[in-house]
């Protein structure tokens, strides 16, 4: 089975070769092992751009290979985030608790030990006491849980809703993101419990790992990435092989057709949303401890819309696409509006590319979207399809 | 007729205001082929559009197999897997896809996600397949993407998998559009030699193809049936002249 399923797939290897010299690349070059070339900051930048490629390739499953352009999937990847995120807010405040309360005569009460941490964390928003969605807070396997749970369970019930009723095509993207803006909005208030538009904060700080330095940390956490994007691609890539493949790419392309050959089209689709939305907050949950914060913007719709523009440009239909989409535009996005790009000055104008870092994105969408709709991926199929011919004259 | 496979009986369909369907009775018997003819407008689609459940009518039955099951209640995928296979007008195959990946996916097999993700397969899938693109003519054509296939060519492949669906009733809608002489001459002969074992309808507008047919003939007039019978019998008949012969 494994050995048709990689035959029949030789890209995945090509993948993953090229993920492993990434890795050891970068791990050689790091502060924590090696030669220091790349700065412990640009590690950071460089394992949450692997977590954007491993949400990217479960957006080019869901929209590239079944057809369904979800408006959401950013939305599940920062509820992953905030899943892990609460724990290691909790756990670390505790630590800092105990120690603060440890000068004081008498031993502290549990109570006053949960109080003193509900004080903390939510002193931003005035509040001490816990909201009923921590109580699971204080354990780190559940919380771990709840990183893939609460955004399959989501994307299950609206799924269900959604694709029980038959709602496709632009109308679908519409209840997506009517979907994301209302969880982006919830979040933002402060009754929520989730510290409203602070979010959450002190991520990079991993509870039970003090002693370790950011540099050593940040490396582990890039290794992690690289793994779950490893994981990630072979499992999409074993879904979207093989007959499952073959039905999933039926319904994107005639629906009904599928249908009436007996396939229960929404029960395809609803699996298809509900494992893509699972792996988004996994990617989620190793993003957000190296970006050290999140608040509600981060799952605003504007971020879901993003990741479809990078899935364009990269390529939809190939897995490899959506990541070099992803890895590209995040990259080039990060140093353009990072303030390192040159402004031109054309004399009469000054082109700032923290302003004009969108427009381009948008135009090259546009382009993208009119002149070369496989993306930057399709350039290696017609490079495939040249070497074919030359090999057969 | 007692081996009676699907009986269609006092179905009334109505669009914004317009009746495209008024207390339709048709039986089909199985083995059987049966040709449905008539004017633009007479019923013809949405007849079969009603029997593969896309359309629910307002009054009426629809009974299918011998344990006479409702068609009514079920969803067009679980009509499928009843053994009900539908072929459009238009030729809709999957057209990104291979002639093999387009029969693979209709040949009766198991249908849920996980059962397909986790590849139970029946044993002899690629002797089906075989036997299908035998059947259909496009053996030599299995790998290659079926978009690339002549029009005639994905008319045959979607009645290849329809074969590969196994179904006991089969619905046709105009097989013959846009086929030259000698592809028709195929088509027919696909079509005799399926209804030896399964009741097949053909929805055509050709005459002289439904007389190569040489079957069993209902002429649909606005929504009902306006005769039944053999070729030249329906074809004597005044009611049918004057509606649909004799324009």
């Amino acid at each position: 089975m494994k050995n048709t399923f990689i035959a029949r797939n030789p890209s995945v290897l090509w993948f993953l070769l090229a993920l492993a010299v990434f890795t050891v690349v970068v791990t050689i070059l790091s502060e924590a092992t090696g030669f220091g070339l790349i700065s412990t900051s640009f590690l950071k930048t460089l394992g949450k751009t692997l977590c954007l490629c491993l949400v990217a390739i479960a957006m080019d499953v869901v929209w590239g290979y079944c057809g369904i352009l979800s408006l959401g999937h950013f939305a599940f990847f920062g509820i992953g985030g905030y899943a892990i995120g609460m724990w290691l807010m909790y756990a670390r405040t505790e630590g800092l608790v105990q120690v603060s309360l440890q000068s004081s005569a008498l031993p502290p009460t549990p109570q006053e030990i949960t109080d003193a941490i509900g004080s903390q964390i939510f002193g931003v928003v005035g509040s001490s006491d816990f909201p009923v969605i921590w109580a699971f807070s204080h354990s780190l396997t559940l919380q771990l849980l709840a990183v893939i749970l609460v955004p399959g369970l989501l994307a299950l019930i609206f799924g269900w809703l959604a694709f029980r009723s038959r709602v496709t095509g632009v109308y679908l993207s519409i209840l997506t993101q009517a979907m994301t803006l209302a969880l982006s909005l919830y979040f933002f208030q402060n009754d929520t419990g989730l510290r409203g538009n602070n979010g959450l904060s002190g991520l990079q700080n991993i509870p039970g790992l003090e002693d370790r330095s950011q540099a050593v940390v940040s490396l582990w956490f890039f290794w992690g990435s690289a793994i779950a994007l490893a994981l990630g691609y072979v499992l999409f890539a074993y879904v979207v092989s093989g007959k499952f493949g073959s039905v999933v790419r039926a319904i994107r392309d005639n629906e009904a057709r599928v249908r009436f050959l007996g396939y229960h089209v929404e029960q395809y689709k609803l699996f298809i949303f509900t494992l893509t939305a699972m792996v988004a907050g996994i990617a989620g949950a190793l993003y957000y401890p190296q970006a050290g914060i999140i608040n509600p913007a981060e799952i605003a719709p504007i971020a879901s819309i993003y990741l479809a523009v990078w899935v364009a440009i990269g390529g939809r239909g190939r897995l490899y696409g959506a990541v070099i989409g992803a890895a590209l535009v995040s990259l080039l996005s990060s140093w353009f509006t990072g303030g390192s790009a040159p402004d031109i000055n054309l004399g009469f104008y000054v082109i700032k590319w923290t302003d004009w870092w969108l427009v381009l994105l948008g135009l090259s969408f546009v382009l993208v979207t009119l002149y070369f709709p496989k993306g930057i991926g399709g350039i290696f199929d017609a490079l495939g399809r040249k070497r074919v011919e030359g090999d057969a004259s | 007729m007692n081996n009676t496979l699907l009986e269609v009986s006092g179905v009334s369909v109505t669009f914004d205001g317009f009746r495209a369907i008024n207390n339709l009775s048709i039986q089909i018997a199985e083995p059987e082929l049966r040709a449905v003819i008539g004017p633009n407008g007479a019923g013809k689609t949405t007849f079969m559009d009603i029997v593969t459940g896309k359309t629910r009518p307002d009054e009426g039955r629809v009974i299918f197999g011998e344990k006479s099951v409702s068609l009514l209640g079920m969803s067009e995928s679980q009509i499928a897997q009843a053994g009900i296979g539908r072929k459009f007008q238009k030729p809709t195959v999957f057209e990104a896809q291979t002639v093999r990946e387009n029969i693979a996916m209709a040949l009766r097999n198991v249908r849920g996600p996980f059962d397909v993700l986790f590849g139970r397969k029946a044993d002899n899938r690629e002797d089906r397949i075989r036997e299908v693109s035998d059947e259909i003519g496009l053996t030599d054509a299995l790998d290659q993407q079926s978009g690339a296939l002549s029009h005639g060519q994905k008319q045959w492949l979607e009645i290849g998998m329809l074969l590969a669906q196994d179904p006991r009733l089969l619905l046709v809608d105009e097989p013959a559009a846009g086929m030259t002489p000698a592809e028709r001459e195929h088509t027919t002969d696909l079509l005799v030699r399926a209804a030896k074992t399964r009741a097949v309808v053909v929805v055509e507008h050709d005459m002289e193809f439904v007389r190569r047919l040489n079957c069993k003939v209902t002429v649909l007039h606005e929504g009902s049936v306006l005769a039944e019978g053999s070729l030249d019998h329906v074809t004597n008949n005044k009611d049918v002249i004057d509606v649909y012969l004799g324009r």
